[in-house]
């Protein structure tokens, strides 16, 4: 373990970023440890990026401690240059951090003069001309050839010829060079959040007729796709609200299981939402305000027409027959299987709405070598307890009573033991719980796959090792095969 | 009598034309694999047109798993949409995807309706009828079903004919009622050839075609699914209890070269619709 960064008071005791954590706690006892989250230090400069947009419109991340302020033009609305950069860091220090700035006319220049402080100088130029050479940031190997030929300072390299510093530095130190002293200029990236997709209709009158404001949606939801569109997007979720004059909202949620932006495809969704209304939409004394808003929205390539009606086609069909579906009969009822890693059998699978998107799942492979399924169509869920008369406790039904039908066993095929996770169980004891409590932990099972005289497969299993795990175990169902 | 055979020609073509069936139009076929069972519906199920498969409650393993079957068949590549009742998923159990997988129904392919009411999974099938890009639909009815009338499965076959899609009704306690099918069906389970040591073999399912449109019905089929090669084959265990059998398709040999044991009357089907080597894998 080392040391990732570390604050002010514990650089003057003498610490250094990189050293391991057991040389720093030898040296200073009482060194104070956290762990390094690089995750939520971005999250935090983003958040603070996103504040300073108080300041000026163009603000940039420069990871991974900094930001860097464009405020051209922005500067008199706070008294001035340094009356703004006070006003920043006072109100950062106020958070709880310590700050450092810097105001140069490029931004490689404010980074670097920010962080290699350099004495009073007559101007920005000569100070940036006396900063070291590791203010370039060429890496290590440039850093240490440019100590030994002697050149310290950025004064020093810029004093040289271009052509001289490229073929002993590569292309990249004169690059670095001029865009600290500002001869080339790089753009800086702003980071702005993206507005969200909101259109708003007002009416003049208050619109009485639901129709009307069907059509007006529709438009609506033409303008929210070409937005889309621009953006290369493809809309995930739409909400609706219909604002009533008299002050009552109905908001309405759509969802899709692929990005759209395709005006009919969302108002046929939008309508059939409006038809699975339980509580019909009521215009009342008029809607006078319609919102769109899209708070969702996924990458989305601009579609071509394919030429012979291939397989693109095909599958957006289907999704949309999976959204229309959902939306008329709930999104949790329309749903798809999707495997799950466990040996216990009603654990191995999950049934996610369909709508909701995810990666492709890989199920084990159907057996080429013609053996019959061992698992069933069918699972019951808890599995259902039956009576069976065997011949020795722990030996293979005999018949069975399920439904209040006697099935006598013709062909078995087991046991086929399923142990319990034991790694989840407390204190490495398995509690004997019973079937169906969605505990993981529990008893040995006994499966059988069996067929009765007529010919029905059935998966049945004894709850639990006789003699050891339980006296009289219980027999279960849990599934039909075909 | 010269111009009533022109009056009933006609007759029989407005009636067509009413039907939206075109008289002479051969349908598309979904070969099963089981060869007399092919035979004796023309090259097998027709595409784009109801069937129903009638079983009582307790066979609903065998009723849902063939009707499954059938409809991946008929689907090929294409996703398959099984629509049924919350009451369904309690009474019978939840569909298992380790076990479709192992039935050779990919379960990423399939997806679960379930839903409230009768009425709610009548207007989604008719939905999903009209969505061309699905391969089948599996609708999974219990009881009576009386929302499931002459009306209702007109929607149903219309629905079906437009777009092509196959809709496969499982009818789990139900009795045969006038429809619109082309195919009525009764199913059951029956006894599997076994493993060695008594085990459970491959699913083997007693097939009654109860009704055909405009066929031969009245026939008994006993069918085993060899999920490994993906098709039926005629059920060969040691009593034979079939009844009446369409003509045996002779010694076709082309089919059963790479097969160990030669069995009567099974042959690699090639449907017109799906390339060999799909099949053939």
């Amino acid at each position: 373990m080392r040391l990732a960064t570390l604050d002010a008071d514990a650089l003057a005791l003498g610490l250094t970023p990189g050293m391991t954590l057991a040389d720093a706690r030898a040296r200073e006892p009482d060194l104070r440890v956290f762990d390094a989250d690089p995750h939520a230090d971005q999250d935090w400069l983003e958040r603070l990026c996103d504040g300073s947009a108080r300041y000026t419109p163009v603000a940039a991340l420069d990871s991974p401690f900094g930001l860097i302020l464009d405020i051209s033009g922005c500067a008199h609305l706070w008294g001035g240059e340094d009356a703004l950069a006070r006003e920043a860091a006072d109100r950062l220090e106020r958070h709880g951090m310590r700050v450092r700035h810097a105001l140069a006319g490029t931004a490689e220049g404010a980074h670097a003069l920010c962080r290699f402080p350099v004495g009073a100088a007559a101007d920005e130029d000569a100070a940036l001309r006396r900063l070291p050479a590791e203010a370039l940031q060429l890496g290590e190997e440039s850093a240490v050839a440019l100590r030994r030929a002697g050149l310290r300072t950025v004064g020093d390299l810029a004093a040289r010829p271009a052509a001289v510093l490229a073929a002993r530095f590569g292309e990249e130190a004169v690059d670095a060079l001029h865009a600290l002293l500002g001869l080339g200029r790089r753009p800086l990236a702003p980071r702005r959040p993206r507005p969200a997709i909101r259109i708003e209709r007002r009416f003049a009158e208050p619109m009485g007729s639901t129709a009307f404001a069907l059509k007006t949606l529709t438009e609506m939801a033409a303008e929210a796709g070409e937005r889309l569109g621009e953006r290369g997007q493809g809309g995930r979720r739409f909400e609706v609200v219909f604002f009533r004059s008299d002050g009552l909202a109905f908001p309405l949620r759509v969802e899709t299981s692929l990005p759209v932006r395709d005006a009919p495809a969302i108002m046929r969704l939008v309508q059939e939402r409006i038809d699975a209304l339980s509580d019909p939409l009521d215009p009342g004394f008029g809607f006078d305000m319609l919102r769109l808003t899209v708070p969702q929205a996924e990458p989305m390539a601009p579609t071509q027409l394919a030429l012979e009606g291939g397989e693109a086609r095909r599958e957006e069909s289907v999704a949309a027959l999976v959204d229309r579906l959902s939306i008329r009969a709930g999104r949790a009822r329309i749903q798809r299987l999707e495997p799950r890693d466990s040996h216990i059998p009603e654990q191995a699978q999950l049934a996610l709405p369909a709508v909701e998107s995810r990666p492709p799942a890989s199920w084990p492979q159907r057996q080429e070598t013609g053996d019959p399924p061992m698992r069933p169509l069918h699972l019951f869920d808890p599995p259902q307890p039956i009576e069976v008369v065997a011949q020795v406790p722990d030996g293979p039904p005999h018949r069975f009573r399920w439904r209040r039908a006697l099935h006598e066993v013709t062909r078995y095929e087991g046991p086929e033991r399923i142990a319990p996770e034991w790694w989840t169980a407390k204190d490495g004891r398995l509690e004997g719980k019973s079937v169906g409590e969605g505990t993981s932990a529990g008893l040995t099972r006994d499966y059988y796959r069996v067929e009765d005289a007529r010919g029905r497969r059935y998966w049945i299993f004894r709850h639990g090792l006789y003699g050891t795990e339980a006296v009289h175990p219980g027999w279960f169902i849990h599934g039909l095969f075909a | 009598m010269a111009e009533s055979v022109k009056t009933l020609a006609a007759l029989k073509r407005h009636i067509a034309s009413l039907e939206r069936i075109p008289a002479a139009q051969p349908c598309a076929r979904v070969a099963t694999g089981h060869a007399s069972l092919d035979q004796a519906l023309d090259g097998g199920l027709a595409r784009g047109r109801v069937h129903e498969f009638f079983a009582p409650p307790e066979e609903e393993g065998a009723a849902t798993g063939l009707a499954l079957i059938l409809a991946r068949l008929a689907a090929g590549e294409a996703p398959l949409l099984w629509l049924r009742t919350a009451a369904a998923g309690r009474v019978g159990g939840m569909p298992y995807g380790p076990g479709l997988a192992a039935l050779g129904i990919d379960p990423e392919q399939l997806v679960i309706g379930v839903m409230a009411d009768d009425a709610m999974l009548l207007r989604a099938a008719v939905d999903a009828l009209r969505c061309p890009a699905l391969g089948a639909l599996v609708v999974e009815l219990r009881g009576r079903a009386p929302l499931l009338d002459l009306t209702a499965s007109r929607r149903l076959a219309l629905a079906a004919e437009g777009s092509g899609v196959t809709p496969l009704l499982v009818r789990l306690g139900g009795d045969p009622v006038p429809s619109a099918a082309d195919t009525r069906w009764r199913v059951a389970a029956a006894p599997s050839l076994p493993l060695p040591g008594n085990g459970p073999g491959m699913s083997v399912f007693d097939l009654h075609l109860l009704r055909r449109r405009a066929g031969r019905d009245g026939l008994h089929w006993r069918l085993m699914w060899d999920n490994g090669r993906g098709v039926f084959e005629e059920w060969r265990g040691g009593r034979d209890e079939r009844h009446d059998l369409g003509q045996h398709v002779g010694e076709q040999d082309s089919g059963r070269r790479d097969r160990p044991a030669p069995l009567s009357g099974a042959m690699v089907p090639l449907s017109a619709d799906r390339p060999a080597a799909d099949r053939a894998a």
